[in-house]
């Protein structure tokens, strides 16, 4: 069982967060190219080792988060809200 | 029958004598035994047949890795099946029995099999059933399945009862600083240590008491440790297994409950299952004694060393009267100074010509001596021992026990569980486990110590590294060096015999011999997983604990390798087996998965609905009347809507307010039509569509004010649309001031629906005039108050295609509304409607559900092509026109009449062209219904190429799995009033 430390709960199971996916998705704007969304949405990295992706606690405090997880071992680096403004909210209070 | 218990030997009750059950015959034990020791006791040699051959079997071990003394336990519904003879422990009234056996153990009619041999070796099953060629070329399938069932019948061992299950099972959770795995001298030592330096300590331990393998030392009392342990306020779980590691330290336990009680008190669960969360995990789950290979090595009176010492000094049987122990290394010479000053008459073979060894000499130690052979069937007549493995010159030894002792292998299971290779050690012929990053610390004989200090300074090093880790101490420890024996152990896995239809057992639980090794060999499996697949080796529910090694020096050995080049196969999870009972713990029956009702639930009930379930809601779907059926009923239900009107709850619907100054400009990036110009007091039927143009649900929005709206969706997708709504708020339009909050509890809805709806409505409202058709006009967003003066929120929408309203109010009033409106609609000649009848108004009228929009439907593709804006860009704009969602050969949304009006349908019925009625043929019907307008059956589906293409041709609609053939015709969705006149009155 994964540990994810929310930043607003603490440290809960996985079980109680849905995974989102790539959090490094850069989106484009809605009214890009089909090229362009094509590729944000269909092409991926297959990482081995860490990646940046999205969690949702969605059976704790409904914040979408970006963990940083090794697909090897599990390992979690690091876990912060997605919004910007958050994370510096999150920040200033540590 | 005589006794095998010996006076003044065993830490068993002796005044608690407990009386038991074998194969239907009574007999006695004591309180401690196990059902093992008390078989043994009896003098019980066989306790079971073997998988493949029905050779009698024993008991092997006194332990978790027994692969012999499989039983079934109970009867009836409580009848469990391959349980472990030495690790359950007695108690009065225990019923057991032994297993793959007709008519039983003893006597058994398949034991023919050890004389076809041949024809159940390695591969069996495939080489048999999968095609024998020529003839059977490519038939190999059917008959398999044809034989399957026979053979399953043969192989396999027991079988379950089929009946439910009459125990509780529960699932509960905890967390401390240090778990410590095992309770021997080295994680006794660890967990002291970790709560004198004030961690939170469980200790788990599988046994019914803890001491580890000390449980087998004659002189050893486990009391004074328990109430130290307990001082220091280690909780302590007995009867506990830790099956598994898992991520982040979480354990895996199985607390055995009440397996060991006769009658359980019934409001105690059977077993509980533990979820741990630890900090850092300590293991020291001991070693276990291999046996050896060698021809009828499998003979019931063959058992480890360590386990006959077990069954001595626990339990007071003294296993065997003549007994020989063969071994390779040192552990043996304690167990067989007290065999012999038991009574026994021991002789120890020594694969080893150079030892030094101190013993009480009270039996004979035979230096470069090996077993080779055993003579008996049921029992041990004789061994065959010859000096050195090449059997040049040979010589018999009467007995009727053959100890064996091909060294130990330290427990790495759990280290496996995290992907955590082990080492070969050459020194002392075993894997050790290898370090790793995670916070787990491997202590005692699991590191290969096999001497009692060692063990116990182990544990003490691996708690100072566990405070390493943490955080809490930087202090130097090291753990002492793998091995501890004097004379070092000589590598000794099978002594080869060369006589025809000879067997010596690799892995006895799944009778895998040394020869079905060299055939796989042979056959080209040389890869130790593939070795393990074909023989099945260690894949019986021991995993291979005494086995494995056996099996892969053998394999080494054909291939002219080391053992570590071979490498091992991974150990899963669980450790030992764990009941499908623990695992689904309360989630069983009614509690499988929550239930939701809606606020009317019981109000819906007391007015005869009989209800459905939809997702995890338990909504309406018919209420019928007197003798009517759910046909009659629904049929009923949706012509009184058309006529005059009907009461229907809706609550299941998600609710989501969408509130904040973004909002406008939100809803028009979410939702594939405009909603910039969406004034306050109206709302708009949405569609929404995902990243790649498929649509992903429609529902409403309503402005009810500047920067509030009220947003509903389908039932089913409510909670994916609110966290799809969250996703795009916290990761990509971090700059719209928005917020979203589900109010799907906090709003009881119902649908008013019929000609009459709006005079109904009229009555249950303080101020009538709120809703003609001047103030609310079609699509009109009001809020007001229901008599009484309950506040609601009504908005003049349509899912039946006649005038209707929804209607919401606080959860709280839900009952009172429903008074209200049914006390109101009846004067009209109104009714209540459910799902049913609400799907069948809804299909006359062409609106889709998830039965169309299915994740696989674009918004033409559902006729919504007006739905789609064409002067904004939005969620999926980009994408719902790339490739093959262009195509013109798309399947469409179309209303399906049998062509004969008499005709009825299904769902799921394929449509296909004439005389070309195969495969997905060019469409498929995904809802139908009896339409009481229409007085026929219709169907809403899809058909490549839509209405246009197939007008006026007559269609198939085929239903294999129903075996039903009718001739369709492809008509417009939208069957009953195609404007919209009745909506709009
Ligand atoms: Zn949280």
């Amino acid at each position: 069982m994964i540990r994810i430390n929310c930043p607003y709960c603490g440290e809960r199971d996985h079980s109680e967060f849905s995974y989102g996916g790539d959090a490094t998705i850069n989106y484009p704007s809605l009214d890009a190219s089909e090229k362009d969304w094509t590729e944000a949405i269909f092409f991926r990295k297959n990482i081995k080792g860490f990646q940046f992706e999205t969690w949702h606690h969605s059976n704790g405090c409904r914040m979408w988060l970006v963990v940083e997880r090794s697909t090897v071992t599990h390992e979690i680096k690091s876990v912060k809200p997605c919004h910007p403004d958050l994370q510096k909210v999150v920040e200033n209070n540590k | 029958m005589k006794t095998r218990r010996i006076d003044n030997y065993g830490k068993i009750n002796r005044d608690k004598i407990l009386s038991f059950r074998w194969d239907k015959k009574n007999y006695k034990g004591f309180e401690g035994d196990t059902l093992a020791s008390a078989l043994l006791a009896n003098n019980i040699g066989i306790v079971g047949r073997s998988f493949k051959y029905h050779r009698p079997r024993g008991i092997f071990s006194s332990g978790v890795e027994e692969s012999g003394a499989l039983v079934t336990i109970g009867s009836k519904d409580r009848r469990d099946p391959n349980v472990r003879a030495t690790t359950q422990e007695l108690y009065n009234g225990l019923e057991a029995s032994g297993q793959n056996a007709f008519p039983n153990v003893n006597f058994d009619l398949a034991g023919i099999n050890n004389y076809l041999g041949r024809f159940f070796a390695a591969g069996f099953y495939y080489k048999t059933f999968m095609g024998i060629p020529p003839l059977e070329w490519g038939k190999g399938t059917a008959i398999w399945m044809f034989f399957e069932k026979f053979i399953r019948k043969a192989a396999g061992m027991g079988s379950a009862s089929g009946l439910p299950d009459p125990d509780t099972y529960e699932h509960a959770h905890d967390f401390c600083d240090l778990i410590v795995v095992g309770s021997g001298p080295a994680g006794v030592a660890a967990a002291i240590e970790a709560a004198e330096k004030k961690l939170d300590v469980i200790l788990v331990e599988q046994d019914s008491l803890i001491g580890g393998n000390q449980l087998a030392e004659n002189d050893f009392d486990n009391s004074q440790i328990k109430n130290q342990l307990e001082n220091l306020g280690i909780k302590i779980m007995t009867r506990t297994t830790a099956f598994g590691l898992y991520d982040n330290c979480v354990v895996g336990l199985l607390e055995r409950v009440t397996d060991h009680i006769s009658a359980p008190n019934v409001n105690i669960p059977r077993q509980r299952f533990w979820t741990i969360r630890a900090k850092h995990i300590i293991v020291g789950a001991g070693a276990i004694e291999r046996h050896i290979a060698f021809n009828n090595n499998d003979i019931p009176g063959v058992m480890t060393v360590n386990a006959s010492k077990h069954y001595l000094n626990r339990y007071g049987v003294l296993t065997g009267k003549r007994i020989v122990i063969a071994t390779n290394n040192d552990s043996v010479y304690e167990t067989a100074n007290q065999l012999s000053e038991a009574g026994a008459n021991v002789t120890v073979l020594d694969s080893r010509t150079n030892l030094e060894i101190e013993t009480n000499k009270s039996f004979e130690i035979r230096k470069g001596y090996v077993p080779y052979n055993i003579n008996g069937s049921k029992k041990i007549d004789s061994l065959d021992i010859s000096k050195s493995e090449t059997i040049n010159k040979s010589e018999t030894i009467n007995c009727d026990q053959v100890l064996l002792s091909g060294g130990w292998s330290p427990a790495v299971h759990l280290l496996s569980h995290r992907g955590v290779k082990p080492k070969w050690d050459y020194n002392n012929a075993c894997f050790l486990p290898n370090d790793t990053k995670e916070n787990i610390t491997i202590v005692g004989s699991s590191r290969g110590l096999w001497n009692k200090n060692d063990c116990i300074a182990s544990g003490i090093a691996g708690t100072t590294d566990a405070l390493n880790r943490l955080g809490l101490s930087k202090t130097n420890y090291f753990f002492p060096k793998p091995g501890g024996w004097k004379n070092p152990i000589q590598p000794l896995y099978e002594v080869k015999y060369k006589k025809s239809r000879s067997k010596s057992f690799v892995d006895y639980q799944h009778d895998v011999t040394t020869d079905d090794v060299r055939l796989a060999h042979r056959e080209g499996f040389i890869s130790v997983e593939h070795l393990k697949r074909y023989t099945t080796l260690g894949m019986a529910n021991d995993q291979g604990k005494m086995g494995n090694i056996i099996g892969l020096s053998l394999m080494a050995e054909l291939l002219n390798k080391e053992i570590p080049e071979v490498g091992t196969t991974v150990f899963r999870p669980p450790y030992t087996p764990v009941s499908i009972g623990a695992l689904s713990g309360r989630n069983v029956g009614k509690h499988f998965r929550p239930l939701r009702v809606t606020p009317m639930h019981q109000w819906n009930i007391d007015h005869g609905a009989k209800m459905i379930e939809v997702g995890l809601y338990q909504r309406p779907w018919y209420y019928p009347k007197e003798n009517e059926t759910l046909s009659d009923s629904y049929i009923r239900e949706a012509s009184t809507v058309r006529k005059t009107v009907g009461i229907c709850d809706v609550t299941s619907l998600g609710k989501i307010a969408i509130q904040g100054p973004g909002s406008t400009e939100f809803l028009n990036r979410i939702y594939s039509n405009g909603f910039s110009k969406l004034q306050v007091g109206k709302a708009r039927y949405g569609i929404m569509l995902r990243d790649d143009g498929i649509v992903m649900d429609d529902g409403t929005s309503w402005r009810l004010a500047e920067n509030e709206y009220f947003m509903t969706t389908s039932t089913g997708e409510a909670a994916k649309v609110m966290s799809w709504l969250e996703e795009l708020l916290q990761t990509r339009w971090t700059d719209l001031n928005v917020n979203v909050t589900s109010v799907s509890e906090q709003w009881a809805g119902v649908s008013v629906a019929g000609p009459k709806s709006r005079e109904v409505l009229n009555n249950c409202l303080d101020d009538s005039l709120v809703i003609t058709n001047n103030n609310l006009p079609f699509m009109g967003v009001t809020s007001t108050f229901l008599k009484g003066n309950i506040p609601c929120r009504i908005a003049r929408i349509s899912f039946s295609g006649e005038l209707a309203f929804e209607v919401y109010v606080k959860s709280d009033f839900a009952n009172t509304m429903m008074d209200l409106l049914w006390e109101n609609a009846k004067k009209y000649n109104g009714c209540l409607y459910g799902l049913e009848a609400l799907g069948a108004l809804r299909v006359e009228k062409g609106h889709v559900t998830a039965a169309e929009l299915d994740g696989r439907v674009t918004i033409d593709d559902a006729g919504l092509s007006k739905m789609a804006s064409t002067k904004k860009s939005y969620i999926g704009s980009a994408m719902r026109k790339r490739g093959v969602l262009k195509n013109n050969d798309r399947e469409i949304l179309v209303g399906f009449f049998p062509t004969n009006l008499k005709e009825t349908f299904n769902a799921g019925t394929i449509v296909c062209e004439k005389n070309n009625i195969k495969g997905q043929g060019i469409g498929r019907i995904t809802s139908v219904t009896y339409s009481p307008e229409l007085g026929h059956w219709i169907g809403l589906g899809f058909v490549k190429g839509g209405l246009d293409k197939w007008k006026d041709t007559n269609l198939v609609g085929a239903d294999p799995v129903r075996n039903k053939q009718m001739n369709l015709k492809v008509v417009s969705p939208h069957m009953i009033d195609p404007k919209g006149e009745r909506m709009y009155a």
